[in-house]
């Protein structure tokens, strides 16, 4: 449902820019006025926190590159100052680590949300596919952004990633290697690729700001999903304008969500990272254990159940595929997991599972881990390419409201008075 | 020139293909340049060759020397050592292929293959695991050095014999050969 726009500008100013570039009644109509389904859970609310875990990386990020040198003999010490001698260097820094936490927590519940209401389903296949885009680019950034420090973990972490592409020597003997050390730009990690990471950390995050635009668009044109997953009919009984109903819930759960993430800045600010990124990047000594920050491990996992090299660099990376082709993969006629009676089982399953893939991450890969890790990814991918189209198909839904209206008000049909009443608030 | 009228194919056209595909031609030969920066430099290249000495290496103890920003493995192998690499059978190998860098003829991983004649208790190799790049111990007396008494990789477990050949664990294939030649007895240079 295109929103039409209800924007009439008041002023001569107003009215000048209106016919010239209308960037106010593009603001008006987005921000202000869109039309949002009245029956949104707090589970809608991740999309506001995402923007403002973007807003808040770019603009702690953009402070760190004023102090940091991308060079490999300095850049370690370079952020050693900055924690000790630049005015509030610490603080920049612990927010741009701890935020890059927070926004892959905020990102998985995101997604999941988007699984669990199926607001994948057409017509939001272009909206799923940017929000994956988004996710794939925020990975690179991070991994990018953490090497940066040039401690152990970041050295290492860089060694091995980068490494993954030299399994393709396996496909065409000297592909792979080729391309490692075109990636490097040497013979092994050195000054050259430390320098195009930062160059490339810097550049990302823009991106990322303009597939969120694309997002936004999208989502614009078709509407938000909502939890019963009933399209909208009438805007005026069964949606409120985004501001100020949605600035204020939105604004309440950023204000809780900073709450946390402030109690991790001053409290815990290193609890997330690993102690091995304060020792200085040796390229001769690798640590005992190299694990990847918390929101790579359950792709860590995978990549580790394969006993093959190029095997498991194709699982991690089908993993993220996969998620391209979710739209196409769910049968389901109904979108909302609430009126899936089989479906919802497996829901909470794969949640488990990737809880359980993240867990098995940060162990090494031996006898139960191992085994637990390799079952774990079976479900993983048997979820998306079995469950999701058999399920979709064998499944007969519960009975669900006719409409957005009914669901809140409680009205209408009364072939369903009991998930009418159950819907009621 | 033919004539315009009856003939579907414009001049115009053909002026219009010849200078799109011109500018795509330009615009993608100016990618290479792009690409190609990013490979490794004039710098990286030239520190293509070093020279070690070995006379401070006693039998039983290994070094580690840098060459082109990697590690390298020169271990003075006791008889012992020798004589279990010469013992294994290529049909007991993983990978049986000796990973001789710069070279083009593939040859069995024997450990005649791996070392230089008349030199056989030096082995020479990339001290990088073939799976990810980690750095394997056994160099130092007292590290773990796996079931095979070469080097043991504590990333994801890969065990390599005292020819640097796997044996045990991910890794695809065996230690790399540097390119490498021996000066006088106690003299080599790599690269
Ligand atoms: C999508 C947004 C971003 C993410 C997810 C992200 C992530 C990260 C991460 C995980 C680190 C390592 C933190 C640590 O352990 O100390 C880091 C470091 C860094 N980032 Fe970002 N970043 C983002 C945006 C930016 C931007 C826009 C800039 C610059 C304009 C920037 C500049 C830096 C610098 C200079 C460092 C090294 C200093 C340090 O480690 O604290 N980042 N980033
Ligand atoms: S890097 Fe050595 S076993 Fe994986």
């Amino acid at each position: 449902m295109a929103h039409q726009s209800t924007y009439e500008p008041k002023t001569a100013f107003t009215r000048w820019m209106d016919s010239r570039l209308p960037v106010i009644r593009m603001a008006y109509d987005n921000l202000l006025d869109f039309p949002t389904p009245r029956n949104l859970n707090y589970m809608w609310t991740f999309g506001g926190i995402l923007a403002f875990c973007l807003f808040v990386q770019i603009v702690t990020g953009i402070v760190l590159a004023m102090h940091y040198a991308a060079d490999t003999s300095v850049a370690f010490d370079s952020i050693e100052h900055l924690m000790r001698n630049v005015n509030y260097g610490w603080l920049i820094r612990y927010t741009h680590a701890v935020g890059a936490s927070m926004f892959f927590f905020a990102v998985y519940l995101h997604i999941f949300r988007g699984l669990y209401y199926g607001s994948y389903k057409p017509p939001r296949e272009i909206l799923w596919i940017l929000g994956v885009l988004i996710f794939l680019a925020m990975m690179a950034t991070a991994f990018m952004g953490y090497s940066l420090v040039w401690g152990q973990m970041s050295f290492w972490a860089v060694t091995v990633i980068t490494n993954l592409f030299s399994s393709l020597d396996s496909v065409v003997s000297g592909l792979g290697t080729g391309i490692v050390q075109w990636i490097w730009g040497g013979f092994a990690v050195n000054d050259a690729t430390l320098n195009r990471l930062f160059s490339l950390h810097y550049l990302l995050p823009f991106v990322i700001a303009g597939l969120v635009g694309l997002h936004i668009w999208a989502l614009h044109v078709t509407g938000n999903n909502n939890p019963t997953g009933v399209p909208l009919r009438d805007p005026k009984t069964e949606a409120l304008p985004f501001h100020p109903y949605f600035t204020a819930k939105d604004g309440f759960a950023i204000a809780v969500f900073g709450l946390i993430f402030a109690y991790f800045v001053f409290y815990m600010p290193n609890y997330l990272g690993h102690a091995d990124n304060y020792v200085e990047a040796n390229p001769l000594q690798t640590p005992p254990h190299i694990v990847p920050e918390w929101y790579f491990l359950p792709f860590y996992a995978i990549l580790r159940a394969i006993p093959s090299k190029l095997g498991g660099v194709i699982a991690m990376f089908g993993a993220i595929v996969v998620l391209f082709f979710i739209p196409w993969l769910d049968t389901a006629r109904e979108r909302s997991t609430r009126y899936r009676p089989i479906y919802k089982y497996f829901f909470w399953l794969l949640v488990v599972t990737c809880l359980a893939l993240g867990y098995l991450g940060a162990k090494p890969p031996e006898g139960g881990y191992l085994v637990a890790g390799r079952i774990f990814t079976a479900y993983y991918f048997i979820h998306f390419l079995i469950v999701m189209p058999v399920i979709g198909i064998i499944e007969t839904p519960k009975s669900r409201p006719q409409s957005i209206a009914d669901s809140i008000l409680g009205g209408g049909n009364s072939s369903q008075p009991a998930v009418a009443a159950a819907e009621k608030r | 020139m033919a004539s315009t009228t009856d003939d579907p194919v414009t001049r115009r056209d053909f002026i219009h293909v010849a200078a799109t595909a011109f500018a795509g031609v330009g615009a993608a030969a100016m990618l290479w340049p792009l690409v190609d920066q990013m490979n490794p430099d004039a710098t990286a290249l030239s520190l293509a060759s070093i020279e070690v000495d070995l006379s401070p290496i006693d039998t039983g103890q290994a070094i580690t020397v840098m060459w082109r920003g990697k590690p390298i493995f020169i271990r003075n192998r006791t008889p012992e050592e020798v004589e279990a690499a010469k013992a294994v059978q290529m049909d007991e190998l993983k990978d049986p292929v000796a990973r001789i860098l710069g070279e083009t003829v593939q040859e069995p991983a024997t450990d005649e293959a791996l070392t230089k004649s008349g030199y056989e208790q030096w082995l020479v190799a990339v001290g990088i695991c073939t799976h990810l790049g980690c750095i394997p111990k056994g160099q130092r007396i007292g590290d773990e050095r796996g079931p095979f008494g070469g080097w043991f990789c504590p990333c994801h477990g890969s065990a390599y014999d005292t020819a640097g050949r796997i044996r045990l664990g991910p890794a695809p294939t065996n230690l790399e050969v540097p390119p490498y030649e021996f000066l006088s007895d106690t003299r080599i240079r790599i690269g």
